[in-house]
């Protein structure tokens, strides 16, 4: 068995990114996730890396599309607002098929909002978050060793299908301590014949660009981005099942919410209350076959969120409306407690009884 | 005997710039800089978005079109991805560079960021129909001041060159002009230098270059490099407003 040791999550997913071959962060200081910053900034200059605070989060965005352009695994991390300073940075990364992962440690908005733990930025991220057609590969950790394991996931992915790619924390998973194994393969990153290294006189100038002024072209090139998300949609989506083969009662939550779900999974289970959690891993793509699935026997839908009710909306999808869908919720970073949770359960199975 | 031909480090790609526009002259000026210090295959240009947003089309060195401003941090990127073997440049207009990308354009000088910056000064948004641009002059008419800039209304013009010059980070900046034959032969030499700094690992280095804009100016391209003399030289004074290498020789 893999040696552990115990991480703060933001430092976690700090190694596990340099284990996947990152070897330049750029990045711009804000709670809760400037552990990440901090960590690079000791670590890349030992490993022959580079670490730049950058003058805005917008700037570090920029300064992470030259990297990828030039070929490398790059990445950059902030909280919420700083995130929506990336949109446009995000954005351009998805027009020019771009790989790079983002990760958005979530605090409480909107605006400057707070710096408590928060999931309010879900449909930020599962939409894109900047200006057009585009998505990004976001997966929502779950706990330490998830902070860790999907960053190296995001950089495959990413090289993999040549776009960006999120990782969806919550402020609790950055923060918290847990033990973690940083022993796990890592795929190293495919040959990038298209990036702009300079031609060394051997071939056609490669062009890195989003700007397509024929409308036709424009059409088509987004007709071929949503078949590869079409691809990433049957190939890559992620989930965990809690005990739902016999639920009439379905929890949907991810990040800290899934960790105070199970917990009131298993409180209601001793109640005899039949309830089970789905946990969305990809939060883009969302899991809706397993929804689907469990709404062929369950009553009802709980959506656990740390917001006021982003997820529900996914889950409604999913389900095609066929059972209530109910939010239990915290916001502005609060976090529901299991006994919060439990009592939203027994209210839906009260509903379910009768 | 070929007497004049194509830097080869062009395309055959048509421009798209309008007649008596100078973006051309600056291009082929990087351009026969790159063929001269044979630098074409590790060679990496960072285009704007403005009039010069299709250079990326011109030149025949790997090319990347950056979101509006922010050229300086994609170049810093692509510079840092491969200090030894990548020559970086980014080719920027005035609203890109002294507008909308302010933040990264001082950063980078800061950093001392060893990119080299063209900075296309034609007092005017050119791609979008002529609009003010931070470097519009008191006084000149454009789309949006109508009635002429008024400093009052809408402040005085960015002058780079001298603002970058008080940062420590800079390296090179100097200020040239494209309106007649002895600018512009000046202009190729202060491009070629700030080309060679980078190869020399001295680092930021960037050349302001006065240029006209015919097209929405309102005049001929001959009235327009002369609108540069009598207008814009007189507030933008040409000269090196900062060499640190030379000041060190010098010391």
């Amino acid at each position: 068995m893999a040696d552990k040791v115990l991480m703060k999550g933001n430092e976690a997913l700090a190694e596990a990114a340099i284990k996947a071959g990152c070897r330049h962060y750029f990045g711009y200081p804000i709670t809760p996730q400037t552990e990440v910053a901090a960590y690079m900034a000791k670590r890349m200059p030992k490993i022959g890396g580079t670490f730049l605070q950058a003058e805005s989060e917008i700037a570090a965005i920029n300064m992470v599309y030259g990297v990828a352009a030039a070929g490398k695994r790059v990445m950059t991390s902030s909280s919420s607002p700083g995130i929506s300073l990336k949109g446009e940075g995000i954005s351009y990364l998805a027009g020019s098929d771009l790989p790079a992962l983002i990760v958005n440690v979530q605090r409480g908005g909107p605006g400057l909002g707070g710096i408590q733990p928060s999931q309010s930025d879900y449909f930020q991220a599962t939409r894109g978050g900047g200006h057009g057609d585009y998505h990004m590969i976001v997966l929502a950790p779950a706990s330490v060793q998830e902070m860790a394991e999907l960053t190296v996931l995001g950089f495959e992915l990413a090289d993999t299908y040549r776009m960006p790619a999120m990782v969806l924390a919550d402020g609790t998973m950055g923060q918290m301590m847990e033990p973690v194994s940083l022993d796990f393969a890592v795929s190293p990153a495919p040959e990038k014949p298209w990036a702009t290294t300079g031609t060394k006189m051997a071939r056609e100038h490669n062009i890195v660009n989003s700007l397509f002024l024929t409308p036709e072209e424009l059409e088509q090139l987004n007709f071929t981005r949503y078949e590869r998300y079409q691809a990433i949609e049957a190939n890559e989506t992620r989930y965990e099942e809690y005990m739902t083969e016999d639920a009439d009662i379905i929890l949907a939550a991810f990040g800290i919410a899934a960790r105070v779900s199970r917990t009131a999974v298993n409180e209601a289970r001793k109640q005899g209350i039949k309830v089970g959690l789905i946990r969305p891993i990809t939060l883009w793509p969302f899991p809706y076959a397993p929804f689907a699935k469990a709404a062929e026997h369950a009553k009802a839908f709980i959506s656990v969120e740390l917001n006021m009710g982003q997820m529900i909306e996914d889950v409604r999808l999913a389900i095609s409306c066929k059972a209530p869908v109910t939010l239990c919720n915290r916001a502005g970073g609060m976090i529901p407690s299991p006994g919060q949770v439990l009592e939203a359960i027994q209210k839906a199975d009260g509903g379910v009884s009768k | 005997m070929t007497v004049f031909e194509k830097p080869h480090a062009m395309t055959d790609v048509p421009m798209h710039y309008c007649p008596g526009c100078t973006h051309g002259i600056v291009h082929r000026l990087v351009a026969e800089v790159i063929d001269e210090l044979g630098i074409e295959g590790r060679t990496i240009g960072i285009a704007p978005v403005g009039c010069a947003v299709m250079a990326y089309d011109y030149f025949n060195c790997d090319m990347i079109e950056a979101a509006h401003g922010r050229a300086p941090a994609v170049a810093t990127g692509v510079k840092r991805a491969d200090p030894e073997n990548h020559v970086v440049f980014t080719y920027q207009g005035d609203g890109d560079l002294a507008s909308i990308g302010t933040a990264e354009t001082v950063h980078a000088a800061a950093r001392n960021e060893n990119i080299t910056v063209i900075f296309i000064n034609n007092a005017i948004y050119g791609m979008t129909g002529g609009q003010m641009a931070p470097t519009s002059l008191p006084g000149q008419v454009t789309q949006t001041s109508p009635y002429g800039r008024d400093p009052k209304l809408c402040g005085y013009p960015v002058k780079i060159c001298e603002m970058l010059s008080t940062l420590d980070g800079a390296e090179y900046l100097e200020r040239v002009a494209v309106n007649n034959v002895a600018n512009i032969r000046k202009a190729k030499k202060a491009i070629k230098k700030a080309f060679q700094n980078q190869l020399d690992g001295k680092g930021f280095s960037l050349v302001e270059v006065l240029s006209s804009c015919p097209t929405n100016w309102g005049m001929t391209p001959q009235k327009a490099l002369q609108w540069i003399d009598e207008k814009m030289i007189p507030y933008y004074p040409l000269g090196v407003y900062k060499d640190r290498s030379a000041a060190k020789e010098e010391a």
